[in-house]
């Protein structure tokens, strides 16, 4: 690329620099800088409030728990086009793998600042892998599906750079990328919530399943569901101008779909959830002060919202799906807050419970603004919510 | 760049069949490890304890910790509930007495050498390792700092030094596995000037308790700590209240950390054999639901073509057919016509001869 091209996509002579947009990244950016530097200089002790223990903070739970659930929209829309021929979805599978994409992503870059000597990342794959682990699996799969989540993500970076020939190599992959996706992710998914069947003993009772792997799996379906349906409404609104016509055309009835799907693996989440607490006799704990919290959880962010996504899809009322769709995404993030940080050690008083650090808040934030800024530069520039002009009709 | 399909597998395959067959955990059989065979250990008689805290200077020293802010022989200390830090492998804390008020009781923590522990099941490096000697032992070379063995440890040993910057360690009681190979006492048995800690086969340490237990039953409480918890422990105790009392959870189960997640890991290896095949089976169902489709759709273009066609046909000889008859009736009525004429014609010759 010249350097005037380059010039022309990071810096538009026609507009200004200073938008509020750009003040704002320029702010977090700013802080997530020096934040970073006060990591890598004072130690975890500097930025984080954890302790022994509270081992994991906000940076497993939210970034890395809550970060994996919500970008499983990759997976469920690719597998939902491409194997399960769902054909008139297939506008919605770029964006949805490039949120998937820059999610794991950022996931993985966010594990750097939490693990105590990040440049052994690779230990556990390459040079002293325990088998034993859950995390083992974890980390294998995490790393194998960020691998496909590029390849898959890369044809549309290739065609913007004009690189045909690889662009078809790796198109002709699609399936085999898209079935491999499903596995490990099937695999990853579920074992973010075995990774806890070890301590039976400090996760409250009414969380602490034997099927917290399921239910893990089975949330994420549709935590995907609803985060391509939250993600493609605020596309819509800030990149209107970015969308062809098929994009357009499909996209209200990819969100009827997709309000469907989520509405009745939901329904079978609440039902495999009651299941839970019969099978371990769990009934009295609903009446304390955690279970109450329970049924906050499990009323409030997932009964409601299936309501309203089997209404919305009826009624075709597109406002009360985006609704269901925002209260599903945060129910998604409480569920997996509950589970790695609110109820677990919940016999400890409260003067011993973990509550994050605003260094943990900051750099959280940090990574957020990061995806943002990515998202936006790729979707301005590459052809994500629409057919390159060269590719026209090789789906 | 990508792994193959092949090797994948093979791992995958290896993460589940290594819980199976491991030496490590006997899950998935109903064969119960009960440890290497004469592992050392520890009885910590609490009834004898008398909170002096020459143990935790014992310790300090032998593991060459850094000094803490109060010396060991402030008491004072006691006060307050502490648990094992980055700087301190073992703690001894003070306990309300509800069968005597006046005499609380002391109870050293350190790291508990479970038989199959739950950090080295846990750890993804395997940086944790059982010895046969009993200690559960640590190696910084390979620790990549994810904290995942302090999440596991069910009762809450592992520390983490959260204020170093490069070379963070996880931190636990070795039970002075060091000097166990070379025939010395862990520091603190050796301190402790009232016996209540006991160095031993842990075979024979379950035996003096029980016969602890049997000579002076109104001593003790029946239960000796560690024999079960959590498949069994190298440390073990005996106590003369109940043991929640002194800050030790009775609801830990006998389940083996290892036997908890080994049903989670045994379904990674079928994930992997029965995902590719029933996904594959879902794309050839909708593939051959669209070729089906594709197909249908060209039969009832081709039949309507036809249908098409034949009716064209039919109505093409029909207005054939009525044009022929239109035809012939035209000719026919042109030669009556023609006949009628020539008779006429014949009738006006003839009138014209006789006239």
């Amino acid at each position: 690329m010249s350097e005037t091209a380059v010039k022309k996509i990071f810096f538009r002579p026609d507009r200004s620099l200073l938008t509020p947009f750009n003040i704002t990244v320029g702010i977090i950016m700013f802080i997530g800088l020096i934040l970073t530097i006060m990591r890598f200089t004072g130690g975890l002790s500097a930025v984080t409030n954890l302790d022994d223990n509270y081992p994991w903070g906000l940076w497993i739970g939210f970034d890395l728990m809550a970060g994996v659930a919500l970008a499983a929209g990759g997976y469920t829309t690719s597998a939902a086009c491409y194997l399960f021929g769902m054909k008139r979805y297939h506008s919605a599978v770029r964006p949805a793998i490039l949120t998937a994409f820059l999610g794991y992503a950022l996931v993985v870059f966010s594990l750097h600042y939490d693990v105590g000597r990040p440049w052994r990342l690779p230990y556990p794959i390459f040079y002293s892998p325990g088998t034993t682990s859950l995390l083992f699996e974890v980390g294998l799969c995490v790393a194998l599906y960020l691998t496909v989540l590029f390849l898959e993500y890369s044809t549309a970076a290739l065609e913007w750079l004009g690189l045909k020939k690889l662009r078809n190599i790796i198109y002709k992959l699609t399936l085999v990328l898209t079935i491999f996706g499903v596995i490990l992710s099937t695999l990853h998914q579920s074992s973010l919530g075995a990774l806890f069947i070890i301590a039976p003993s400090k996760l409250h009772p009414l969380w602490y399943t034997q099927y917290l792997a399921v239910y893990f799996f089975i949330s994420s379906m549709f935590a995907g569901l609803s985060m391509v349906i939250f993600e493609g409404s605020l596309s819509h609104k800030y990149f209107h101008d970015k969308m062809d016509e098929t994009y357009l055309k499909e996209h209200d009835g990819l969100v009827l779909g997709f309000a469907k799907g989520a509405s009745f693996i939901m329904a079978g989440y609440i039902v495999i959830k009651i299941i839970g607490i019969a099978m371990d006799n769990n009934w009295h704990l609903l009446g304390t002060g955690f279970g109450i919290w329970f049924l906050v959880e499990l009323l409030g962010f997932v009964a409601l919202p299936c309501f309203l996504y089997a209404v919305g899809s009826r009624d075709k009322n597109f406002s009360l799906i985006k609704k269901a769709s925002l209260i599903t995404v945060l129910g998604i993030v409480l569920n997996r807050l509950n589970v790695s940080l609110i109820a677990f050690n919940w016999y400890l008083p409260l003067k011993d419970k973990y509550i994050p650090h605003l260094g943990e808040i900051g750099l959280t934030i940090f990574m957020i603004t990061i995806g943002i800024v990515a998202f936006k530069f790729i979707v301005t520039h590459m052809p994500i919510f629409y057919e390159h002009p060269d590719y026209k009709d090789s789906h | 760049m990508s792994v193959s399909r092949r090797k994948f597998l093979a791992w995958m395959g290896g993460a589940g069949l290594s819980t199976a067959f491991g030496t490590k955990a006997y899950a998935a059989s109903n064969k119960q490890f009960k440890g290497y065979p004469d592992t050392m250990g520890v009885l910590h008689d609490t009834t004898l304890c008398v909170g002096c805290r020459s143990c935790e200077d014992a310790c300090n020293k032998v593991n060459n910790l850094p000094q803490p802010e109060k010396p060991f022989k402030e008491l004072s200390v006691l006060d307050k509930t502490r648990r094992t830090d980055s700087k301190t492998f073992t703690v001894v804390n003070k306990y309300d007495n509800s069968k005597e008020p006046k005499n609380p009781v002391f109870r050293k923590i350190q790291c508990n050498h479970c038989l199959e522990p739950a950090c080295a099941s846990a750890c993804f490096v395997n940086a944790f390792k059982k010895t046969k000697e009993g200690a559960v032992v640590y190696d910084a070379s390979v620790c990549v700092g994810c904290r995942y063995c302090m999440v596991a440890c069910p009762f809450n040993i592992p520390a983490y030094e959260y204020d170093k910057v490069l070379d963070p360690k996880v931190v636990k009681c070795t039970m002075c596995h060091p000097r166990l190979l070379e025939g010395k006492l862990p520091g603190c048995v050796e301190a402790c000037p009232v016996e209540a800690l006991t160095f031993g086969k842990r075979e024979d340490l379950l035996k003096i308790a029980r016969e602890r237990i049997r000579k002076y039953p109104e001593k003790y409480v029946n239960h000796i700590y560690g024999e079960n918890e959590m498949g069994g422990t190298s440390w073990l105790y005996l106590t003369g209240v109940a043991p929640e009392e002194i800050g030790m959870r009775e609801d830990l189960g006998i389940t083996p950390a290892p036997n908890l997640t080994s049903g989670a890991l045994a379904v990674v290896p079928m994930v992997a054999g029965l995902w590719p095949v029933f996904l594959t089976g879902a794309y050839a169902i909708s593939k051959r639901k669209e070729k089906i489709a594709a197909e249908e759709q060209a039969e009832a273009v081709s039949k309507a073509v036809a249908e098409t066609n034949t009716a064209a046909e039919e109505k093409l000889a029909k207005a054939l057919e009525k044009a022929a008859k239109e035809k012939e009736a035209a000719i026919q009525k042109e030669v009556k016509k023609a006949l009628e004429e020539a008779a006429a014609k014949a009738q006006e010759e003839d009138k014209e001869e006789d006239a």
